[in-house]
């Protein structure tokens, strides 16, 4: 192990300016890595950072744009960070975002029409449920026979997706379709009305909005909300008040997947319009990110959606224009989430410095020590 | 079943089981000494896109891992730095060198998908391999005998070498570990770095002989697999190299499927993995005291003798 020049120093108390500050300083220091990729890929750092970071914004197509990508990715983190806050570590939101739209989807598809006024609710209740669905095997599992919600909420991702390629390569496929792995577009009831004329954005992003207070209430000021933040800070002061741990990983999962399967089936319902291949570009991924960036606080994961959002229309704007990978967005997400563990450390560490003493001062002062 | 049949199912099986025994082995050294990276995946992606990259570039395979391994290694030092140097979450910085490799590698791997390269060649050993039938069984490639070495080196060293004891100690119990004068950190970084390096050839394994070509995500989960299977070999190194080979099995099932006569759409199919890795968890599971007697009592928590 190196021999650093400082030592880390527990602070008294964590410090809150640290826990504000620290996101920020990540954030910062992604986009100076950023600089440093685009100059590394011959690109001018400034005009790249500029087409990735700001242009993207500057009309009110673009802004919309932002609201569309962010819903989901705030959907997600809200239920992710509600788990996450309690020691709950559901990894599979992508999954339970899969299962949300397939049930929603599956509602939409084949009584949409049917459902007349009632099919949007009828739709969205869908997603709600098929997310929940997939989150309460991780917790069922946990809970009965202690296995890791890590593994298995991560491995019924991959379960999830290829249910997915199953349906839409059989009894789902849109029949005029030319073969192609897609569903029927859903009929016209079933689609979210749209916030403006003429921006994508529709009210999954008011339903989100609502859902981000209403989990800042859930957490803050309420009793189940209170146990889920003992059990997270500590787990013997939690057991010794006699709050249950499977209550709390049930509420968790539940949530966080019902949270997820409404992201997944507010993008088929919304943007979308039917069931395709690809419904996420790991969203459900990338909100892990968003909770840890937004603090596991909702106003935090509101601002922390818009950034991952940005990062979202970043890549594409770089690639359209300067025909850079859109993957670099991807790369910016992960630096972003090391950064932000590393500027963590300060919250409850401090650094001083090591002033190694030279070797003639150490021994002038043993003399000291040994004759006064 | 013709014996032609099954005697090629256990050579993909062999095959398929190798990545996963090098991810898996790399990883229960790790988590022997109270590390749990979570972080496999990534590793592998960035394995699997350098020794495509540098074994396209430079036409040697050889060179490829050799980059493959310093590849994944400097990320498990990245991670290494985080949680042992300044003690973050380790479950959170596994999610993070994750998420990082695979953005990275998708990044980079841009350029070279659709790229062909020569895949690794299997050996031929003199008369056994050129038998009729069962010659197959001994047309392996290196990296796949070397894979059973590894196994025979990971077991001796946990369970023959003072190394390994206090490797295993430090897991245990890095407080007392400390206490008697051990590095507890030093050996964690060294077994960190043994688990970037094993990932790294894991993930070469994939891009360069499963299937030789590189495409996005290609490890498909292979990375949490080889977690899932440390925690079902109770971290006992046999059972690793047993449990892999039974997954190896489980993955190529699809491929034979047809073969055997088993009328299953191959979506269903390739889901046999994933279902099978959540089983086994739940077998192994079941029972709280195995997990209790058998873990790394200090898996995940960090330690730090300065704080």
């Amino acid at each position: 192990m190196p021999e650093l020049p400082f030592r880390l120093e527990r602070r008294a108390a964590p410090s809150r300016v640290m826990r504000v500050a620290a996101p920020l300083l990540a954030a910062a220091a992604m986009v100076v890595t950023g600089a440093v990729v685009f100059s590394a890929l011959g690109q001018r750092p400034g005009a790249a950072l500029y087409l990735f970071f700001i242009e993207p914004v500057t009309s009110m197509y673009g802004l919309g744009e932002l609201c569309v990508k962010a819903t989901p990715l705030l959907l997600c983190a809200l239920g992710l960070a509600l788990g996450f806050r309690a020691n709950v570590w559901n990894i599979g939101a992508e999954g339970q975002l899969t299962l949300g739209a397939i049930v929603g989807g599956g509602v939409a598809l084949f009584w949409g029409e049917a459902l007349g006024l009632f099919a949007i609710p009828a739709v969205l209740i869908g997603g709600v449920l098929g997310g929940m669905a997939w989150a309460a095997i991780p917790a069922w599992l946990r809970t009965r026979f202690h296995t890791s919600e890590i593994l298995v909420s991560l491995m019924l991702v991959y379960i999830a997706q290829l249910l997915l390629v199953y349906l839409l390569h059989g009894a789902w496929r849109d029949p005029e379709g030319f073969n192609y792995p897609q569903s029927k577009i859903f009929p016209d009831n079933t689609a979210l009305p749209a916030l403006a004329e003429g921006v994508r954005a529709n009210i999954a992003a008011v339903i989100a909005l609502i859902l981000a207070a209403v989990s800042w209430i859930f957490a803050s000021r309420t009793f189940a909300g209170y146990r889920m933040l003992v059990a997270g800070l500590a787990p013997s002061a939690a057991a010794y008040a006699g709050f249950s741990d499977k209550r709390n990983i049930w509420l968790a999962l539940l949530l966080g997947g019902g949270a997820a399967g409404l992201a997944g089936v507010c993008e088929v319902a919304g943007p979308i319009g039917r069931l395709q291949l690809s419904i996420s570009p790991g969203y459900g991924f990338a909100a892990i990110i968003v909770a840890f960036v937004g603090r596991l606080h909702p106003l935090g994961i509101v601002l922390a959606s818009l950034l991952m959002s940005l990062l979202y229309l970043g890549g594409e704007a770089v690639q359209l224009s300067l025909q850079l990978p859109s993957a670099v967005t991807g790369l910016f997400q992960g630096t972003l989430l090391f950064y932000l563990l590393a500027a963590d450390l300060f919250v409850g560490f401090r650094l001083k410095w090591v002033r190694r003493p030279a070797p003639a001062a150490a021994a002038r002062r043993a003399a000291e020590v040994v004759s006064p | 079943m013709t014996s032609a049949h099954l005697i090629a199912i256990i050579v993909s099986t062999v095959i398929a089981a190798t990545p996963l025994i090098y991810a898996a082995l790399g990883e229960l050294v790790v988590e022997r000494s109270g590390v749990l990276n979570l972080g496999v995946e990534g590793m592998m992606l960035v394995g699997a896109l350098t020794a495509f990259a540098v074994g396209h570039a430079t036409g040697n395979l050889f060179i490829g891992y050799l980059a493959a391994m310093l590849a994944s290694l400097a990320l498990s030092l990245l991670f290494g730095f985080l949680t042992l140097t300044l003690q973050t979450n380790q479950v959170a910085t596994g999610l993070a060198l994750t998420l990082f490799g695979i953005g990275l590698s998708a990044f980079v791997g841009r350029t070279f998908a659709g790229l062909p390269i020569t895949g690794l060649e299997p050996l031929s050993i003199p008369v056994i391999s050129g038998l009729p039938i069962v010659g197959a069984l001994f047309r392996f490639d290196w990296l796949v005998y070397l894979s059973i070495a590894l196994y025979f080196a990971v077991d001796y060293f946990l369970r023959r070498t003072r190394a390994g004891l206090r490797l295993r100690a430090i897991g245990e119990s890095p407080a007392s570990a400390h206490a008697l004068g051990q590095h507890v950190i030093r050996t964690r970084y060294l077994a960190v770095m043994f688990g970037g390096a094993t990932s790294g050839i894991a993930g070469a394994y994939l891009s360069t002989a499963l299937t030789p070509m590189w495409v996005e995500g290609m490890s498909a989960g292979r990375g949490w697999i080889a977690l899932a299977l440390v925690v079902f070999a109770t971290w006992k190194p046999l059972r690793v190299l047993l449990g892999a080979y039974l997954f190896g099995g489980v993955t190529v099932l699809q491929l034979h499927a047809q073969g055997l006569g088993i009328d299953v759409p191959s979506e269903i199919l390739s889901m046999l993995p994933y279902v099978a890795t959540i089983v086994v968890l739940v077998l192994i599971c079941r029972d709280p005291r195995t997990i209790l007697l058998n873990q790394p009592a200090s898996l995940g928590k960090s330690f730090h003798p300065d704080v």
